[in-house]
């Protein structure tokens, strides 16, 4: 089913959680709500699972408005970041509790609630364990479970809060390939909130950037990295660097001399965003220069922290530098971004 | 080649000396005199205070042997107190269930204004002398109040009649069940609640099937207590009962009459049944407390 969210305003008293966020997504997406912690990501979630009403705007399922539907009624799969399995029951109970809570008219039979609690639990692959109770499981197998009895009420869609927050690493990465594969047997449109980039990135379709009550950028892991269209996105996502510089007559200056990077458009104040790994040393003089405060060697790389203020406030910045390299601590370095953004600030 | 033997004994573990079980951490232990006298000091205050009354009801009931000893507690206006006890109990602690179970659920699953309020509220009957609480009821149903006359135009007896004990019973014993389920419910949250509505559960179902089985130690442990406290409580029923025998009397009130009419064997023998109604609580609360420790809310002050 598609979902498509229109405008939306939340607020906790004065507190404005969520302001003016749209979004549109297909049918069978698997869509990650990315940011940092208080950045909006689990309300809006919420909001679409029924858990909490829009303080304004819409949200549409499959075309019909549900904005003021229920969370009954609006028939969506809720995974729990600590997964809220009911402990008095055991796995099988807890995965019936959505088909045996169905009104008399609707509810299936005993024995085809056993064959589909039996059905589910193949697909998350705990067959077995039926009879256990959630203290008895694992991390990992509780948020199976959840996943299971969410998909037994066979949802219109799939909603995951910090699906993988609560496991240790190796866990995270075997159940990240394995939701990816579930995704695609299952085909549900999928939205799951993470703080993880990682995450995000390796498994969603499209990623929801937020930050602050406010969708920054959507796309796919592609976009956001290799094109973000805010200050905020580029130093959220991956490994960045930035400095503040000038454009003059298409040139850009850092502290009023010529970095040897070009940039169209009018004069105006601004910052240069880039990743660590995209810069080539140079002896040049026109270029990015100053002291190498720290070398560290990384596995495959050598990262150097170069202090590239001069004369003015220390200002240290990160750069890849190859292996063969000499780089000297104390010693002079300059360098120039082959890959950058320029975000103009506001006038 | 010729391979040097590897050394096993060189790679053994460094020789631990022997520990006691007990370690003694010389930072909270006391000289063995000092921690003899205060167990000491202790176990007498215990048993000046608590263990000789006990044995002393027994023994000033039993005084003139079984016989009295039944007599008293059969005799007519006993049972007629010990039956408007058990009547008082049994209409107060269900009421006071389905109230204190309501108020938790509102208070701890709902955001609302004034809730710091409604849990004073709520705290208000223990923090108030209950002869306080009786005389509130003599004030709101008696002869020169507005109330009173209105309803016993209308035939119905409030205060020196059975419904005045009643409602004494239930304002001194509401506190009880909320008490208790307020911290348990708010440390347990709104999550499985949460997990039940999105599953298509109803508010009925989700109570009942999920909030219910979460909360029912504590309930029983907070109902267990309000029991108790509804059999023995004294000052608030005391003022609006009227001490009619036979009728308004109630099991602590009724041994008040006796030992002031120096009937002690008869008052130690009622009084033995209310010391047993103690002993069984504090024995099944016990058993609660050490079986579902973890499930009772960590903050138990009553």
């Amino acid at each position: 089913m598609d979902v498509t969210i229109n405008n939306i305003r939340k607020d906790f008293g004065q507190f404005p959680a969520l302001h003016d966020v749209s979004l549109s997504v297909g049918t069978g997406e698997l869509i990650a709500l990315l940011g940092p912690s208080g950045s909006g990501k689990t309300t809006l979630l919420r909001l679409i699972a029924g858990l909490e009403q829009p303080t304004e705007g819409r949200i549409f399922f499959g075309g019909e408005d549900a904005s003021h539907k229920s969370v009954q009624e609006r028939h969506v799969g809720f995974v729990f970041q600590h997964y809220a399995l009911f402990r008095h029951m055991t796995v099988a109970d807890n995965i019936a509790f959505g088909l045996k809570v169905r009104p008399r008219a609707t509810r299936p039979p005993a024995n085809e609630i056993k064959t589909r609690v039996a059905d589910l639990l193949d697909m998350v692959q705990l067959t077995g364990l039926e009879k256990r109770y959630p203290a008895q499981l694992s991390g990992g197998q509780r948020q199976r479970v959840a996943l299971a009895r969410a998909m037994a009420i066979e949802p219109s869609v799939l909603l995951l809060d910090e699906p993988f927050g609560a496991l240790d690493a190796k866990v995270r990465k075997d159940l990240r390939r394995w939701l990816r594969e579930f995704h695609d047997r299952t085909g549900h449109t999928t939205f799951f909130v993470t703080h993880d980039q990682d995450e995000a990135l390796e498994l969603a379709d499209r990623v929801v950037v937020m930050s602050q009550g406010k969708v920054e950028q959507i796309g796919t892991a592609d976009d956001v990295y290799d094109r973000p269209n805010s200050p905020f996105v580029f130093s959220f996502i991956g490994e960045s660097s930035h400095v503040p510089v000038t454009l003059k007559a298409g040139e850009i200056l850092f502290q009023g001399e010529s970095i040897g990077l070009s940039e169209q458009g009018g004069d105006c104040d601004g910052t240069l965003f880039f990743r660590p790994q995209d810069v080539v040393l140079t002896d040049h003089s026109n270029a990015l220069s100053g002291k190498v405060t720290a070398s560290r060697r990384l596995a495959g790389t050598r990262i150097a922290e170069i202090d590239i203020s001069g004369s003015g406030e220390a200002h240290h910045i990160e750069i890849e530098v190859p292996l063969e390299a000499t780089v000297v601590v104390g010693g002079d370095l300059s360098f120039r971004p082959t890959s950058w953004k320029i975000f103009r600030d506001a006038a | 080649m010729n391979h040097p033997a590897i050394d096993h004994s060189r790679q053994d573990p460094p020789k631990i000396p022997f520990e006691p079980l007990i370690e003694r951490n010389a930072a909270i232990s006391e000289p063995t005199w000092v921690r003899w006298s205060l167990i000491f000091v202790a176990l007498l205050f215990l048993t000046l205070f608590l263990l000789l009354p006990l044995v002393s009801v027994f023994t000033e009931a039993l005084r003139n042997g079984l016989g009295p000893y039944f007599a008293a507690i059969v005799e007519h206006d006993a049972i007629a107190s010990i039956k408007l006890t058990l009547i008082a109990a049994a209409i107060a602690v269900p009421l006071n269930l389905l109230l204190g179970v309501s108020a938790a659920w509102a208070i701890t699953k709902f955001e609302f204004r004034g809730k710091s309020l409604l849990i004073s509220l709520i705290d208000l009957p223990f923090s108030i002398s209950p002869v306080i609480s009786g005389l509130v009821y003599v004030l709101l149903f008696g002869a020169n109040s507005y109330l009173g006359p209105i309803l016993k135009g209308w035939g119905i007896e409030i205060l020196f009649a059975v419904p005045g004990i009643v409602l004494a019973t239930v304002f001194v014993t509401f506190p009880f069940v909320a008490r208790e389920l307020i911290p348990l419910m708010q440390e347990q949250g709104t999550g499985d609640e949460e997990a039940a509505l999105s599953l298509g559960a109803n508010g009925w179902q989700t109570f009942w099937y999920v909030t219910l089985p979460n909360i029912k130690w504590g309930l029983l442990y907070g109902v267990l207590l309000c029991n108790a406290r509804a059999m023995g409580e004294f000052g608030a029923v005391s003022v609006v009962s009227g001490h009619i025998r036979g009728l308004t009397e109630t099991m602590p009130l009724h041994v008040e009459v006796l030992y002031n009419e120096y009937n002690f064997v008869a008052a130690f023998a009622v009084s033995t049944l209310l010391a047993l109604l103690a002993l069984v609580t504090l024995a099944l609360k016990t058993i609660l407390e050490i079986r579902y420790g973890e499930q009772l809310s960590a903050s138990r002050k009553h």
